[in-house]
């Protein structure tokens, strides 16, 4: 008999969880929106997305074959995850080499000097995004006009909340079925609403995230949206279009679903979550109504990132047997 | 009084009117500003500081420079300020020893605070366990965490003794000098004697008690029972070819009764033990180990057969 | 359907492989060894020596004071020695050997079986021969029953809830007990209900066993009002003491030090509930269980009675041996069974199952990085966050660790069993819990 004795402690079962698994949900979460993407800016999408994550896996590689050494890490996917997320934060006229500069930060300075994945503080497609967003603000805010014919136009217009906020136009002018559907500009991610809360079905379906962070981000966002619209406007027509608008137009569903939920810059317990969340939502109802930008999401998403070892030390889950 | 706060307006209103000032003045004012906020700070830090005063002995400052640094806790105390704590409050302080320093730093502290310096003989620590892959057959396989302390909370071991080393490096962990380390060819945990500093770190991570601190002759000679097995003779000789049968002879050799047996394990006290080395050649299965030393010319060819209790 | 109020997870269950396997008897072993220590608290002392002639349920070890229990020969024979063997962890421990001769019951043991049911005991005297029998908690965590059934005073009880969960994946033998010894199962619980002197039963089943719970309710007839029997969601650790209380009477046991008892609930294991019928019934200890032998790779899989004391690779010989390559026998169930290194150890009482993990499974995967996504704090059925206090523990921060509360995990390894970066959570938790409640003990015993 050819045995060997194992001895370990219990539990001696896994279960089918695995990083890669998790990732590779991210990924298919994400599919329905690029392919909106693909189809109202074009194939040029696609070069950007390949672009984005070729750079990012292709660092990661690097950093690690030549400076931290040890195992390779690529294959748990989470630089393609990154990388996706990353393109789709881009314009879809955007120079491919800022796309390349967008995956070095993200690789190069948010993640691996932290020690790689799960430390980094700072959500590494934001952090890519903000960089980009202060050092090159022309290429990251002409934002191509969706074209039917499934090329770029040369044409380069302003986003919605650009545009309201320039007073270039008022926000009721907007097609919000339209916005729902991707037919707005904006970072080619950003734009299909409704693709982008596929995938956050799919997300809650295969239990990958919780309902907790986007809910409470877009909740915060409607409540505050509302309650300035009832102080702004007369009509209650205006107000219902105005909260709908904040929460369609630019990257309120991209940020709530996919960015602020990333595992390691978000709290772990259910309360701690709700308070991220609602953090965000304020904050980027904030910056938009009364900030410099037009848009609020990712410096939001950043300073909610730098408070989650707080929410982490002092929120802790309901103890079984504690009071309810 | 009254003249100098006029004295000191009427130079400030000079000083805003002077025509310098008023060419310079966003920079002047960024100066003034900052001299300003740093006097008023300085003052609320002079007088907190005055405030919350801690009276200290200035000596455990001292004694603190005279203690090597390690923070390795070996002493007891929660590093080497706790300890010179310690030593500048108590009067006697025969208890207190750092085993780092050595009899020299323990000697000149007490020297400086005017007390009978403790006195301790140096120590080295000792892995007491022999049972090297070779002649302790592996039976089963670990595959949990690479622990001494988990593993040793799961179940006996590897190999059949349920008392000697895992070789999982808790005590490598524990060890802030750098001197203790596995073998990977024994696996075996082997002490560096020029560099341990007998702080009892290991021996306090070592789940199964195998590590002991013992007298440190010079060149790092030692005699000592390498094993720890306190099974019966026959079940200590089926998992371990270099285990301690308890068979005694070692005991009726040692013309210092340095040696006893408990528990079918013989056991060599560090500071009645001459090195003598007559037990080492009674030893029938080598459980006793020599270092540094060589072995006594033979008398007569030892009996290769071992007996057991 | 019911179930507790956190965490949890969903292990495929797999209980396909045995469940269908009726109870069988397991032959006699030649020789048993039985160990002195079978249940929580002092070690029995031996009442019996080298030479003495034994029978089946004689008295061969006396519970040493309260927390201890009894043990009964389990062969008839003679004793051939006292001594220290192996366990299953490969630690000595003290143990009686005897050899078997014939299989004479001692005097007073009713074998027959027909179904009594009347008991006029009163609650005393029930408990007094449950401690005569040496009965423990036979679902693996052994708890003399007998101090279970003690309530202490200024304390009562309120509700009994026999546990028939068997949320421990693989293992069926609790659910073959329920199905073919359920008349004694229900007797045994009016007996438990008179112990204890509550008026109400609960017997909790984990939906993945309906014909279980079928069948009770079918034995307990339309007009039974005083027990319920209850299906449960399937879902570890349903059989936790403190998850099946909270499942059934919404109530949560508090931190320890606080016990069931602080909410009124008394619970028994089913397999427990039968063996005290037969200790109050017909005059029969401990002597012998039903255990699952089990794995993917095992051979014939079974549900065999088994005499304590018959050696572990008797049971896995008799279900066609260890699979080849790797292997991991446990001593209960995959997700809280303790691994064995000698297969030579004796089937005792807490042994519900031996499962076999082979192949490729008895391989632990390869850890990586821990990506902070709170499936751990998800799962934990406790509330606590096992990624905290696994951090904590690798750092020796025993403070920190009792602050977050570890003395109430319950090892169930639901945060190691979900981990997606395959971390060995549960080794540190234990390790940290191991040690915060030795030093909570140390500073307990100072006072």
């Amino acid at each position: 008999m050819g045995n060997r004795i194992l001895v370990a402690p219990a539990p001696h079962i896994h279960g089918s969880l695995s990083t890669q698994r998790l990732m590779l949900d991210v990924i298919i979460a994400l599919i329905p929106a690029l392919a909106v993407s693909v189809y109202v800016f074009g194939w040029n999408v696609l070069l950007i997305t390949a672009v984005s994550i070729g750079c990012c896996v292709l660092f990661e590689y690097l950093i690690q074959l030549l400076f931290v050494r040890g195992k390779q890490t690529v294959t748990n996917l989470s630089a393609v995850v990154t990388g996706l997320l990353l393109a789709m934060n881009m314009p879809a006229n955007i120079p491919l080499w800022i796309v390349a500069v967008g995956a070095l930060v993200a690789i190069g300075v948010a993640k691996m000097p932290f020690g790689g994945l799960g430390k980094n503080p700072f959500n590494l497609a934001i952090v890519a995004r903000v960089f980009l967003l202060i050092a090159y603000p022309v290429q990251m805010t002409s934002f191509a006009m969706p074209s039917t014919e499934g090329f770029v136009d040369a044409y380069s217009g302003a986003t919605p909340l650009a545009a309201a906020k320039a007073g270039l136009m008022n926000f009721a002018e907007y097609d919000t079925l339209g916005m729902f559907t991707g037919n707005i500009a904006g970072s080619f991610g950003e734009v299909a609403t409704l693709a982008l809360l596929l995938g956050f079905i799919y997300l809650l379906v295969r239990r990958v995230i919780t309902w907790h962070i986007p809910v409470t981000i877009l909740g915060t966002m409607a409540i505050f949206a509302a309650i300035y619209g009832a102080v702004s406007f007369d009509t209650p027509h205006l107000v219902s279009n105005f909260t709908l608008f904040h929460l369609i137009a630019g990257g309120a569903v991209l940020g709530a679903v996919f960015m602020a939920t990333d595992y390691v810059t978000s709290p772990m317990t259910p309360w701690g979550m709700v308070i991220y969340g609602i953090g965000i939502g304020a904050l980027t109802m904030t910056i938009r109504l009364w900030g410099a930008y037009p848009e609020g999401m990712s410096f939001a998403i950043l300073i909610m990132n730098s408070v989650v070892p707080l929410i982490n030390k002092y929120i802790k889950p309901r103890r079984f047997g504690s009071k309810k | 009084m009254l003249m100098f706060w006029d004295k000191l307006l009427m130079f400030i209103d000079e000083l805003l009117a002077n025509e310098l000032f008023v060419k310079y003045s966003p920079l002047m004012l960024t100066v003034l500003t900052l001299c300003v906020i740093g006097i008023v700070a300085a003052l609320i830090l002079y007088f907190v500081s005055q405030k919350f005063k801690v009276e200290e002995d200035p000596r455990i400052d001292d004694v603190e420079k005279m203690l090597p640094g390690a923070n390795c806790g070996g002493c007891g105390y929660p590093g080497c300020r706790g300890l010179a704590c310690a030593l500048v409050e108590q009067d006697d302080i025969s208890s207190l020893y750092c085993s780092v320093g050595g009899a020299d730093c323990m000697k000149a502290i007490a020297e400086y605070l005017g007390k009978a310096a403790p006195i301790k003989e140096p120590q080295v620590a000792t892995v007491r366990c022999g049972g090297t892959c070779e002649k302790r057959p592996r039976t089963s396989t670990y595959a949990g965490t690479k622990s001494c302390a988990i593993a040793s909370s799961v179940y006996k071991g590897e190999t059949d003794c349920a008392f000697g080393c895992l070789g999982y490096g808790d005590c490598v962990e524990a060890c802030a000098f750098d001197a203790i380390h596995i073998n990977p060819t024994t696996g075996l945990a082997e002490v560096d004697a020029d560099k341990c500093t007998a702080c009892g770190a290991c021996v306090s991570a070592c789940p199964k008690g195998i590590i002991e601190l013992r007298k440190k002759w010079p060149k790092n000679r030692a005699i000592y029972v390498s094993c720890v097995s306190k099974d019966k003779g026959p079940v200590t000789m089926k998992a371990c070819k270099a285990g301690c049968i308890g068979c005694g002879k070692c005991v009726k050799v040692c013309e210092f009764g340095a040696i006893t047996l408990e528990n079918n394990l013989a056991f060599i006290d560090s500071t009645k033990c001459r090195l003598c080395r007559k037990c080492v050649a009674e030893c029938p299965t080598g459980a006793i180990k020599m270092i540094g030393l060589a072995p006594l010319p033979p008398k007569e060819k030892p009996e290769t057969k071992t007996e057991t209790k | 359907m019911k179930t507790f109020p956190i965490g949890g997870v969903h292990p495929s269950d797999n209980k396909k492989w045995s469940k269908t396997k009726a109870i069988e008897k397991m032959e006699l072993p030649d020789v048993v060894t039985i160990p002195l220590a079978q249940h929580i608290g002092a070690p029995a002392t031996a009442i019996v020596a080298k030479g003495d002639k034994v029978k089946v349920g004689q008295k061969i070890a006396e519970a040493t004071g309260f927390m201890s229990a009894n043990i009964h020969a389990p062969i008839s024979g003679t004793v051939t020695a006292v001594d220290l063997q192996p366990n299953g962890q490969g630690l000595r421990q003290m143990m009686i050997t005897i050899k078997r001769e014939d299989d004479e019951w001692a005097e007073g043991i009713d074998l027959s079986t027909d179904l009594v049911k009347e008991c006029n005991l009163s609650s005393s005297e029930i408990i007094a021969r449950i401690k005569e029998a040496g009965i423990v908690g036979m679902g693996g965590a052994t708890f003399p029953t007998h101090v279970k059934l003690s309530i202490p005073e200024g304390k009562s009880a309120k509700i009994l809830i026999i546990n028939g969960v068997e949320c421990e994946p693989y293992l069926t033998s609790d659910y073959r007990t329920m199905l073919e010894r359920g008349e004694q199962l229900i007797v045994g619980t009016r007996i438990l209900m008179k112990a204890v002197s509550v008026d109400k039963a609960v017997i909790g089943v984990e939906n993945n066993k309906p014909d279980a719970v079928k069948h009770l309710r079918k034995l307990l007839g339309k007009e039974a009002k005083d027990i319920v029997v209850m299906p449960l969601k399937t879902q570890y650790p349903q059989g936790g003491e403190k998850q099946l209380i909270a499942a059934v009477t919404k109530r949560e046991v508090p931190a320890p030090p606080a016990l069931p008892i602080d909410v009124g609930a008394v619970v028994c294991n089913a397999s427990t509930a039968v063996a005290v019928y037969e200790a109050v019934q017909k005059n029969k200890p401990l002597v012998e269980r039903v255990v699952t032998v089990t794995g993917k790779q095992v051979k014939d899989t079974k549900n065999l009675l088994t005499r304590f004391g018959t050696p572990v690779s008797a049971l896995i010989e008799k279900c066609g041996g260890l699979p080849e390559g790797d292997v991991r026998v446990l001593n209960g169930g995959p997700m809280m069974g303790r691994p064995m290194s000698n297969l030579t150890t004796p089937v005792m009482k807490g042994c519900s199952g031996i499962t076999i993990i082979s192949g490729k499974e008895a391989q632990r995967g390869e850890p990586s990085a821990c990506i902070k996504c709170a499936k751990c704090v998800e799962a934990c059925p406790m509330g606590l966050e096992p990624y905290l206090l696994a951090k904590q523990a690798k750092k020796k921060a025993w403070e920190a660790m009792e602050k977050n509360d570890i003395v109430s995990c319950i090892e169930c390894g639901c945060c190691q069993f979900t981990c997606p970066a395959n971390i060995a959570l549960l080794d540190h938790v234990r390790l940290g819990k191991q040690t915060v409640m030795g030093i909570i003990r140390a500073r307990n015993m100072k006072k």
